[in-house]
């Protein structure tokens, strides 16, 4: 579970290609045939970058 | 040679470490004092976005168009992201999630006073994007060179992840100003509303602030309250003035000599109303975080009993 | 599949993009329906780790239902956007089976909503996915990256409230006792849909049918509950004929384009 909690919450943004989860003496790590199912549903949600708004020039300090 | 260690004492080293810019990290020393203000806010900031999820949260289901209603869904998403962020930079510091969850239910937490305004329109999803996290914005990016380690990581992250939030709230407040007659006044009606609770977000003023002097000495505080409040007001008139929007305070003006805008004062029996509980939502909101909790115990005693079961299966077949 | 139409469908269906409208449609206004169900969690999960995972997938089935309305949209060719059909249909033009409409209930309820969905939904992409309408192809690609992970969301979660505290287990019942008579409807066709699998637009339901419930059968066995008898399978929602919750959802999901007609947000 806390591999797939980690996906949850550290991916919202495409910034993951592999999960490790590491419990003290033991690693568990996000299975590389699953890659796709856990990191690519990030690739189209692009109104999470700030790029996606557009700011009028005038408007300063956003 | 004598070193650091054998002439300074811990807390003057401590100090030391401190005005040399250098983090504090978890295993170092630390005055318990710097610990529990510290873990009272951070867990305040933390509470602050759980708690920030429902009046964002009351807008989700009735969002006018399917991509606003996706970014509003990514946006308080983010918000528990950064909730989980906080409460783990907390528990470096010797506390635990439940601890922290306890004490906010219990009402010995607080959190941001500016969550128990109610959103009454589509419009208060603008003015909390714009005005409200334009606030925080300005709260954190200090909080970035915060002298405490984890705290400092966390706000990196959290700071580069709301810098959508305010943009999208500008963006609905612009798309509300150029659009009908009824959705102008549906913006000018929510900025009446959110404007001073909003200034009011930077905390008590700088006298009536005791703890600003040593939370600056610990840089864990980079600027007082009364700092952050002109600084708001300087950038957020001209935005309101771009916008065609009139803020609600006649004393607004620019000032030449100070090179700022003056304005007005904050209505503090208000402030210090909605503080001790008596804000209109109040009660709601952390009824609210009550009940999940309470709601949802039955599902974590659920996953923990089951992982303990499939530990204890793994072993007999190991 | 093959995209010939049989002789003796030739003389009564009509040209196909009129066929593969009400389908896309169907599919988008299930993916909305689900997705709005879930993002009523937001604030309110049983933890704050599961209220990432329900927002991820509200998130995931709000974008497919997006790629699905944008091309009934097109497919309509009468300028409607994906906002005027998601905002301006009423309840009984709405396609959604009745499974998703259901309300939340307790964790568990939605819990056994999202796994029969899931377990429909990522075969039905996974065939989807050769379909012979190269977009319809796309968008399942796309959406079946998707799906497998909320497969396996709920599928764990099934096992650990089975498999997990008295009370989880009694929950789960109750849950599996309310919403299996809702699972049937997602794999029997509709007339639409029989004629959109023999022109080989839409995958073969039955043929869906052994992996689904081989899932189940796994799921449920390592959760360590036996797998419901056959039950009365509920139809009506994927021909407008819908539970009396759907028409609260929508009178909320609709509240601001019915209350301001005709403006931009």
């Amino acid at each position: 579970m806390a591999v797939q909690n980690a996906r949850d919450v550290y991916t919202r943004r495409l910034e993951g290609v592999s999960i490790w989860v590491v419990e003290s003496k033991y690693i568990h790590a996000s299975n590389p045939d699953e890659a796709e199912a856990f990191f690519d549903p990030a690739a189209d949600k692009v109104y999470r970058h700030p790029t996606f708004y557009e700011v009028p020039d005038s408007i300063k300090h956003m | 040679m004598e070193t650091l260690e054998q002439v300074l004492t811990p807390e003057e080293q401590f100090q030391a470490h401190i005005d040399a810019d250098i983090r504090i990290e978890p295993k170092d020393w630390m005055p318990d004092a710097y610990r529990k203000t510290l873990i009272r806010q951070i867990s305040q900031h933390a509470h602050s976005e759980l708690v920030g999820m429902l009046p964002e949260g009351n807008w989700i289901t009735r969002a006018p168009s399917l991509k606003r209603k996706a970014i509003l869904l990514a946006k308080v998403q983010d918000e528990a992201g950064h909730g989980l962020y906080l409460y783990s930079a907390a528990e470096t510091l010797g506390t635990s999630r439940d601890q922290m969850l306890a004490d906010l239910h219990s009402g010995k937490a607080k959190y941001s006073s500016i969550f128990n305004y109610p959103t009454l329109s589509w419009a208060d999803m603008g003015c909390v994007g714009w005005l409200v996290d334009g606030a925080a914005i300005l709260n954190q990016v200090p909080l970035c060179r915060t002298s405490y380690g984890p705290y400092a990581r966390a706000m990196v992250r959290v700071c580069k992840e709301e810098s959508f939030h305010q943009r999208q709230g500008f963006e609905i407040m612009q798309t509300l100003c150029e659009g009908a007659p009824a959705q102008k006044e549906m913006a000018q009606e929510a900025l009446n509303r959110w404007w001073w609770p909003t200034l009011m977000m930077f905390g008590p003023k700088d006298a009536d602030s005791p703890n600003t002097e040593q939370s600056m000495k610990w840089r864990i505080k980079r600027f007082t309250n009364d700092e952050l409040r002109q600084k708001f007001v300087d950038m957020m008139v001209p935005q309101a003035e771009f916008l065609g929007l009139t803020v609600p305070d006649e004393k607004v003006k620019w000032n030449e000599a100070r090179q700022a805008y003056d304005f007005g004062e904050v209505d503090w029996n208000e402030f210090w109303a909605v503080v001790k509980g008596n804000g209109l939502c109040n009660h709601e909101r952390l009824q609210a975080r009550v009940q999940a909790h309470e709601e949802g115990a039955w599902v974590r005693e659920a996953a923990l009993a089951h992982a303990a079961k499939r530990k204890e299966r793994a072993a007999v077949t190991a | 599949m093959s995209a010939t139409l049989p002789e003796t469908l030739a003389g009564i269906v009509p040209a196909a993009p009129n066929l593969l409208f009400p389908f896309v449609l169907q599919l988008a206004d299930t993916s909305l329906i689900l997705a709005h169900r879930l993002s009523e969690w937001c604030g309110h999960g049983p933890v704050l780790e599961q209220d990432l995972a329900l927002a991820n997938i509200a998130l995931d089935l709000l974008g497919e239902a997006r790629s699905y309305y944008q091309y009934a949209a097109e497919l309509e060719g009468q300028g409607r956007t994906e906002d005027d059909l998601a905002y301006l249909r009423s309840a009984v033009e709405y396609r959604n089976p009745l499974l998703v409409e259901q309300p939340n209930g307790d964790f568990a309820h939605t819990v056994v909503r999202q796994f029969l969905f899931d377990n429909f939904h990522y075969h039905l992409l996974q065939a989807l996915k050769e379909s012979a309408d190269a977009q319809l192809a796309a968008i399942a690609e796309k959406s079946l990256k998707e799906a497998a992970y909320h497969l396996k969301w709920s599928s764990e979660w099934v096992i650990r409230l089975g498999d997990g505290t008295a009370e989880s287990r009694q929950r789960l019942d109750k849950a599996i006792a309310a919403l299996w008579r809702f699972a049937g409807e997602l794999t029997t066709p509709t007339t639409t849909e029989t004629c959109l699998q023999r022109l080989g637009l839409v995958p073969d339901y039955a043929a869906l049918l052994p992996a689904m419930e081989a899932h189940v059968a796994h799921v449920l066995g390592e959760a360590t509950v036996p797998v419901p008898e056959a039950v009365f399978a509920q139809q009506g929602g994927k021909m407008g004929r819908h539970s009396e919750h759907l028409g609260y959802l929508l009178a909320e999901l609709q509240y601001m384009q019915r209350s301001y007609p005709g403006l931009t947000w």
